[in-house]
């Protein structure tokens, strides 16, 4: 994903006291449950946070325009990736595929054809999530486009914290004052992307753009980014966003 | 199975044990990993940790100590490790870290005790080192010769055949123009399509029958019939063949089943050629004999020469046809024996007969019966008593060095450590051989005894083989007793340790370095030979060859129940390693060696050797154990 967007002022959101109060308004029942299943508090150490990578599949990257094609989630720990654990739904999309998005995500029409609206899968989705911080790698995705998906459906929408392994990136290859040093001298700048990312810490290359491998990778990268630029203890304020 | 979880399948499928299970399994372990990320430096198994799970390395490198801290493994990509653990006490035994950024699959103790229970390879290739060497020796016997080799081989020439309209003396004419012993009959017909083919000029022929020596005999002149009779006339119906691409072992029991000793053989519906059970037979005891009775029909040193590129190429056909290394190292043996005995028949209608009786002694690989297609000469000579040096000496110094030219024109090339008759202090009387063993057995040092152990394996070639017998009959009844010298002898079979095994493409050592290649000899084999050979000697053994010894030591007490039999699959094993690269650079022409480099070396043959190494490992730690230099004590 080359495209990013410009960036948006940082503001560490209270997100227990924002879902606390959504809680009671909620008129749909799985939102919520999602919302009385708080995530855990800001000091808890990284090591003792459930977590759930998320990644989706979707048709462009506006959430206006486009829709989701596809979800995989793997819950995990700081120690523990849990395959059996993993979640996969392909969904049918309001508007039909347009060849270009087929071939990046290889998800075809036929497939499509038979699969449920997203709405048949918000209950079981929410669940997965409930309780667990979400990991995603560029969260300027998933967010808005679940949050979106989901107020079509159910007229509310679903907005949570999440830890971004690509900020954490950023943090480390774009924000300090070596990666500005390297901008000056016309160097480019280092990828953040995904597979870039996962190279710098020796993790395997994945045949990418599918939704449960590439949240099979995040999960993976932020393993490898804690072990090397954190602790276990490091609290959960310092990285989720 | 769910595309998702191909990434990981796949990885897992590339490699050992994994490649050879089931899809179903496949899937099966691949939906229940977990995945865990461990930062170089960092701890993966801490000792007596529970285990849990089989570790898999997706990517990075591990490595793995003893109790102590020793360095006890390097792995990397695809291996897998805290089986031994999850097997035994479920305790951690051997701690792991990470030497690189290392990304580990999880394989939950519950999908391994499955995998366990349901794929033999698996809980073989899992479970202590000896099941696996077994099976990999066993295979090597079972994938041995006549049930892998097609008849077609043993097809030397075009059958002879005739039309049913001959008569049969122009058949049996026929027959024994071509030296044959059996004729096919061919009909001009297409009746029966299993037995019609088409000749060159497009005519349908169907065989009819076959007509042997003893037909001729039962079936012609014991029924008085007329040589003018039509061989169409008397040849039986009953047509029992194969196709050429049957195994000999099927061909054989094809014989033994109908009670026919000529097997016409096919290719589709034509045929190619008559077996005979004696071809067979001929088969299977040996491909070298041809060989040994070519070198007795050598007169001069020069033939002998000419004869050494068919050993390469009976070594060769020997292991292509799945002989074990003992019959590769028997014959191997035989044929350099008789290329000495050869020589020295020479040179005694050379140089007239001896003046006094004398055995040439043959030691090293030979004396095992194991030499190898690399190998030199390592001989002696023992005079009789009556030998007086001044008188007789020109003599033998003339057919030692007659024979020692003339094996390496034949290519077994002069010793490195000049172990030869040629050298004076190794051509000597009886008696001073025996006082030579006696001193080595009672004033041992390893330095000493490193040097003159070759002589440790000894056999009589030709002469007096009473003179090698009673040098063999004093090491047997002194080496028990001495307790000095098999301390001795020990540590010099400690000298040459095997590697760890292999880590990606290189040869790991214990202090963690690596290297491109290993010499299979220095570090495997022959280690494992010096090693057998301090037991043998400790239990009074008079066997030379390496298996015999250990079941003469298996007889004993010696070693604990199943050791013998694990450090005999081990030294096969390591010997067929050697072998078969030997072939290999037989095949590409380049000059064989003891060398073998790990890339070439096929992913399943890496663990197994790895499995003898550490057989061989522990064989030398008890060594070293058993045979102490005893305290105060300098021998008898």
């Amino acid at each position: 994903m080359t495209f990013i967007r410009p960036r948006r002022k940082i503001t560490q959101a209270d997100w227990a006291k924002y879902m606390q109060k959504r809680a009671p308004l909620a008129q749909d029942t799985a939102i919520q449950r999602f919302f009385e299943a708080p995530p855990p508090s800001l000091d808890t150490p990284i090591a003792e946070v459930p977590m759930v990578a998320l990644d989706m599949e979707t048709t462009g990257l506006d959430e206006r325009r486009h829709a989701i094609v596809s979800i995989g989630l793997v819950p995990f720990t700081l120690g523990r990736i849990k395959l059996a654990e993993r979640r996969y739904w392909v969904v049918k999309p309001p508007r039909p595929l347009d060849e270009a998005s087929i071939t990046f995500h290889h998800i075809t029409h036929s497939e499509i054809a038979n699969a449920p609206d997203l709405d048949e899968i918000i209950d079981p989705l929410l669940e997965a999530l409930a309780g667990r911080i979400v990991v995603v790698h560029f969260r300027h995705i998933e967010r808005p486009f679940l949050d979106a998906a989901i107020k079509a459906r159910r007229g509310e929408g679903v907005m949570f914290p999440m830890i971004d392994t690509m900020s954490l990136e950023a943090r480390l290859h774009r924000q300090k004052l070596w990666a500005r040093f390297r901008r000056w001298l016309g160097r480019p700048p280092v990828s953040i992307r995904l597979d870039a990312s996962r190279r710098r810490y020796g993790l395997p290359s994945y045949q990418g753009h599918h939704a449960l491998i590439d949240a099979m990778a995040t999960a993976e990268l932020l393993q490898a980014q804690i072990a090397t630029h954190y602790e276990p203890s490091t609290p959960l304020s310092a990285l989720w966003t | 199975m769910d595309v998702e979880l191909l990434e990981i399948r796949q990885h897992m499928g590339q490699h050992p044990p994994f490649d050879r299970l089931s899809d179903s399994l496949l899937d099966k372990i691949a939906s229940r990993v977990e995945v865990s990320y461990f930062k170089t430096g960092s701890d993966i198994l801490a000792l007596n940790e529970t285990m849990t799970d089989l570790c898999y390395i997706r990517s990075g490198a591990v490595e793995v100590y003893r109790r102590q801290g020793d360095l006890y493994n390097r792995l990397g990509e695809g291996d897998i490790f805290g089986h031994f653990s999850l097997l035994r006490n479920q305790k951690v035994r051997f701690p792991a870290k990470a030497i690189e950024d290392t990304l580990l699959y999880f394989i939950p103790k519950a999908v391994f005790q499955q995998l366990c229970e349901e794929d033999e390879d698996f809980a073989d290739f899992v479970e202590v080192e000896r099941p696996r060497l077994e099976t990999a020796a066993e295979q090597q016997k079972k994938s041995n010769d006549m049930m892998v080799t097609r008849i077609r081989k043993l097809v030397a020439r075009y059958p002879v055949m005739v039309e049913a309209s001959t008569t049969v003396q122009q058949a049996a004419q026929q027959v024994s123009q071509a030296q044959a012993s059996a004729v096919l009959v061919l009909k001009e017909d297409s009746t029966h399509p299993r037995y019609s083919f088409q000749d060159s000029e497009g005519k349908t022929w169907q065989v009819c029958g076959i007509l042997t020596d003893s037909d001729f005999r039962t079936r012609v002149v014991a029924e008085g019939l007329s040589p003018q009779t039509s061989v169409g006339e008397v040849v039986s119906s009953r047509l029992i063949t194969v196709q050429s691409d049957v195994s000999i072992y099927e061909a054989m029991l094809t014989m033994l089943r109908n009670n026919v000793h000529h097997l016409p053989v096919l290719y589709r519906q034509r045929p190619m050629g008559v077996v005979h059970l004696s071809d067979i037979i001929r088969y299977e005891t040996h491909s070298g004999l041809y060989l040994v009775s070519n070198i007795f029909h050598q007169s001069n040193i020069e033939g002998l020469a000419r004869l050494a590129p068919d050993v390469s190429a009976s070594f060769v056909r020997m292991v292509q046809e799945g002989a074990n290394s003992h019959m590769v190292g028997s014959a191997l043996s035989t044929i350099g024996r008789s290329f000495s005995r050869r020589l020295l028949e020479l040179a005694e209608e050379k140089l007239g007969p001896p003046p006094v009786a004398y055995c040439f002694m043959v030691n090293g690989s030979m004396a095992r019966n194991e030499q190898s297609i690399v190998t030199d000469q390592d001989n002696a000579l023992i005079l009789s008593d009556d030998f007086i040096p001044e008188e007789h000496d020109a003599y033998f110094k003339a057919l030692a060095d007659f024979v020692s030219e003339g094996l390496d024109a034949c290519g077994y090339t002069y010793c490195k450590g000049d172990v030869m008759a040629t050298n004076s202090q190794w051509r000597q009387p009886l008696h001073v051989w025996k006082s030579y063993f006696t001193d080595w057995i009672n004033n041992p040092t390893p330095e000493r005894l490193l040097h003159s152990s070759i002589f440790f394996d000894l056999d009589s070639l030709y002469g007096e083989d009473l003179f090698v017998e009673a040098l063999q009959d004093l090491i047997a009844e002194k080496a028990p007793q001495s307790p000095l010298f098999l301390a001795a002898m020990a540590r010099n079979a400690l000298n040459r340790t095997p590697p760890l095994g292999f880590f990606r493409t290189f040869v790991m050592e214990k202090d963690g370095k690596h290297n491109n290649s290993i010499n299979l000899k220095r570090r495997g084999t022959a280690p494992m030979v010096d090693l057998i050979r301090v037991h043998a000697l400790a239990c009074g053994s008079k066997a030379q060859n390496t298996f015999q010894r250990l079941d003469d030591i298996a007889n004993t007490q010696l070693l604990a129940t199943g050791m013998s039999d694990k450090l005999s699959y081990a030294f096969e094993f390591m010997c067929m390693s050697r072998i078969r690269h030997q072939v290999i650079d037989l095949q590409e022409e380049r000059v064989p060696d003891n060398n073998i480099e790990p890339e070439n070396v096929a992913d399943s043959e890496r663990h197994t050797l790895k499995d003898a190494f550490q057989v061989l490992s522990n064989a030398q730690k008890f060594l070293k154990f058993r045979y102490p230099v005893p305290a105060n004590r300098t021998g008898r």
